[in-house]
């Protein structure tokens, strides 16, 4: 059973198809099972969210609505200068967080609309906008982009 | 003065770089000699004016020029000298002068150790490394020129991103970025390959050795980045599958295939079409990162503010090279002649495997990384892929291929007995069931896949070592047999024997952190206590200081085991000026066993701080095994047969006349 060079081909196409297209199965069905979606604080209050459905939530914090508590849990108000979402997260805030700055946060709704949030996204940088939070501004005309950048 | 010199020897190299992307490559064509020649001089030229450029840059930061609006906006007199040396490439324009400059020197060093290239290829190679190094400096004088001057000069700097003030985190970008534009000098192989027509042993032997560099400091790069994240950003976790950290490893898992690859082309002058193939792929890879991070189009947390105008530029130079050299293959390849036949189950069967296996790995990270942006151009709807994504796609993938690995190196070339491979993995076998019975007992109620993922990890290292010990008959022969096999191996063999065991120690540490990490998030107010992963803390003070460019509010906490005192652990607040930007160093105690991992947080109304707890079981093992894979290339790199250069050693020690 002499191996022939046509012979060896196939065999690789045959078994690159193979692992390819297992890979591409999975792939499609760990995205459609893993995807979060982000809103911003007016979608959120123009959709109907379930409260099982994980999302991120975008937007600017607003001014003077961080609460720290007396335990672990601390509140704020994320706004889109048009519609604001409750926040709740148990856990130590990122260094650049900060009032008026841009936040990114994931987790889900409560019963009473708050939404409870596991993660807040930290940035490296205090001009850096993430692109979702940038681009839901730019819409409602409150983003300038060469704000930060004197001479 | 100095400024305007680094300016000008910049635009000279942009010249320069065109006329060696131009020159050599016509020379070769017409077979001229003396036109080939020029590409030598050229690039070690080139790097020298970089090097000038580069040098000027830096002697701004060095004397705190802010007339140099780069130098203003990123650097602060009061910041200590390693930062003013690292602030050079802590910014867009610095880093990407940083980044022509290691293109420059991996060409200048092609130039100067490739004596025995045939000249048309070197011609050839030189007029694409070139090319490249003329779409950069175009990109830098044009978009983004670090000696811009500021009319009137500000007193004072504006600072550095205070996270990036860290040791570790000035020789990241050196370190990934050799490892990014190394891989350039494997994609002008593959360029220059396909223009000749012709892939042999000889080819592969050349590339071998830049690919391995550049993979070395990929390596390691990426490690030191992930080392950075976990102990700078207080999160705890050292990977977080983010844009920025898969743009830098998707490189690497082609880079790895490459180097395999590349083996097979080398002994059996066979998968010669994959290999050209895997050699642009990577070096595109390189600039889809370089994309993606400096143009900000995918939200990272890793990602700084950016300008979306410069994006469009690295885009173009991605589409051209890319487009480019994908175009001359789909042309050029099937001139390529086909090589060696054999069998599936042979050593070239196991090396296809592996790179089937991590090039659809490096695919699903791809896929992964870019739907976000394909999804928004569709839909209009934003989304996020995240870890649980990447963890199981990449861990269905990579699971066969760590199981797969130690046979591998058992299995002789063209057809192989795959009984007589696994016959001689029966110890490393045992140490793996060993291996899972003790940790299923001894951790029963952690998540059931830790015992297998640690069974891997085992089967990994003493798969490794099995292989050695077969080649040096360890225990099979009188100790001086052995002794003097061993140190007759071959560089490339321990190196591979290296690299594959560091993998295993890497694997450890992923599986113990994923699986056993503990975490605790509490307040705790001055001389409380708190008994966690088998330790006693106390949150013993708070103290505030003062540093070089920053203020201070320390935490204390002091840790015993069983009433014995261990260490003191400090974890900070830092306010930078002058800036005002926070950050947090985290508290690291190193046991035997794993880190404890203090983060001291915001104060609470009430009194007291939020303090985060964790324990990271065997966490360091992941960095630690990086760099025995480094060790393991770099060994493989002294290999004398893989020295450029090697085929025809001087036999007299006399030394020429010089021309």
């Amino acid at each position: 059973m002499a191996m022939t060079r046509k012979k060896q081909r196939t065999i690789m196409i045959l078994g690159g198809l193979a692992i390819l297209g297992v890979a591409s199965g999975v792939i499609l069905t760990q995205l459609k099972d893993t995807i979060v979606f982000f809103y911003t604080p007016t979608e959120v209050s123009e959709k109907s969210i379930s409260p099982q459905t994980r999302f991120r939530l975008g937007g600017l914090v607003e001014k003077g609505s961080v609460e720290r508590g007396n335990g672990v849990t601390v509140k704020f108000i994320v706004t889109d200068n048009a519609k604001t979402v409750k926040v709740s997260y148990t856990g130590t805030l990122p260094d650049l967080f900060g009032e008026g700055q841009g936040v990114v946060t994931e987790g889900k709704l409560n019963a009473g609309g708050v939404f409870v949030a596991d993660t807040v996204l930290a940035k490296h940088d205090e001009n850096y906008m993430p692109k979702e939070v940038a681009d839901s501004l730019k819409k409602q005309g409150y983003w300038k982009h060469d704000e930060d950048k004197k001479p | 003065m100095i400024t305007e010199t680094g300016h000008f020897v910049l635009i000279l190299a942009l010249v320069l770089a065109i006329f060696q992307t131009i020159v050599p490559m016509y020379g070769a064509a017409k077979n001229d000699a003396r036109l080939m020649a020029t590409a030598q001089t050229a690039a070690i030229t080139q790097f020298l004016l970089v090097s000038i450029a580069f040098g000027a840059l830096m002697h701004g930061y060095l004397v705190s020029d802010f007339t140099i609006k780069n130098v203003y906006a990123n650097s602060h007199s009061a910041k200590p000298l390693i930062y003013k040396i690292s602030g050079v490439w802590a910014n867009h324009e610095g880093s990407l002068l940083l980044w022509v400059l290691i293109l420059t020197m991996f060409g200048a060093a092609v130039a100067v150790f490739s004596g025995n290239l045939p000249p048309t290829l070197k011609a050839r190679v030189l007029a694409v490394q070139g090319s490249v190094a003329s779409a950069f400096l175009g990109f830098i004088l044009f978009t983004s020129n670090p000696f811009e001057r500021l009319n009137p000069a500000p007193i004072e700097g504006t600072g550095m991103n205070p996270m990036l003030q860290d040791p570790a985190l000035a020789i990241h970008p050196p370190l990934l970025y050799a490892g990014y534009v190394g891989l350039s000098v494997a994609f002008s192989f593959a360029v220059a390959a396909l223009i000749e027509g012709k892939v042999d042993a000889a080819w592969a032997r050349w590339v071998r050795p830049w690919t391995l560099a550049a993979w070395m400091f990929l390596t390691v790069g990426i490690s030191l980045g992930s080392w950075w994240a976990y102990y700078e950003l207080g999160w705890g976790g050292w990977w977080f599958w983010d844009p920025v950290e898969n743009a830098s490893f998707m490189p690497w898992l082609v880079a790895t295939a490459l180097l395999h690859s590349a083996i097979v082309v080398e002994k059996r002058n066979a998968l010669k079409v994959w290999t050209i193939l895997l050699a642009i792929l990577a070096f595109s890879l390189s600039l889809l990162g370089t994309f993606l991070v400096r143009s900000g189009v995918l939200t990272s947390v890793h990602a700084f503010a950016n300008d979306p105008e410069r994006g469009v530029f690295i885009l173009a130079i991605l589409v051209f090279f890319v487009g480019g050299s994908l175009s001359l293959y789909a042309w050029r390849a099937t001139s390529l002649k086909a090589g060696g036949i054999f069998a599936p189950l042979s050593r070239e069967g196991s090396l296809v495997l592996n790179n089937l296996f991590l090039a659809v790995a490096a695919f699903a990270v791809l896929t992964g990384t870019l739907f976000p942006l394909v999804y928004e151009s569709f839909t209009g709807g934003k989304i996020s892929v995240g870890a649980p994504f990447f963890n199981m796609v990449f861990g269905i993938l990579i699971v066969p291929l760590l199981l797969l690995l130690p046979v591998g190196p058992f299995l002789s070339w063209k057809r192989a007995n795959g009984l007589a491979a696994i016959k001689r993995l029966w110890i490393a076998g045992l140490a793996v069931v060993a291996t899972i019975v003790t940790v299923f007992v001894l951790k029963a109620d952690g998540p059931w896949a830790a015992p297998i993922g640690m069974g891997i990890a085992v089967w990994l290292i003493a798969g490794s070592l099995s292989e050695m010990a077969e080649r040096t008959k360890f225990l099979r022969s009188p100790f001086m047999t052995f002794w003097a096999r061993l140190k007759g191996l071959p560089g490339a063999s321990i190196g591979m024997t290296l690299a594959h065991l560091g993998m295993g120690v890497t694997v450890i540490g992923i599986v113990a952190i994923t699986a056993w990490k503990q975490e605790r998030i509490l307040v705790m107010k001055p001389s409380e206590s708190i008994n966690f992963a088998g330790t006693q803390v106390t949150f013993v003070s708070e103290i505030a200081g003062q540093g070089p460019n920053y203020s201070a509010e320390t935490g204390r906490f002091d840790v015993t085991v069983d009433g014995k005192f261990v260490t003191s652990l400090y974890s900070e607040k830092r306010i930078f000026q002058p800036s005002g930007t926070p950050t947090t160093e985290v508290g690291i105690h190193p046991f035997w066993s794993g880190d404890l991992y203090v983060v001291m947080g915001d104060a609470v109304k009430t009194g007291g701080r939020t303090v985060r707890l964790y324990f990271n079981p065997f966490a360091p093992l992941i960095w630690f095994g990086s760099l025995i894979m480094f060790i393991g290339g770099m060994i493989s790199l002294l290999d004398r047969r893989y020295r450029v250069g090697a085929p025809k050693k001087a036999k007299k020690p006399t030394l020429q006349a010089a021309e």
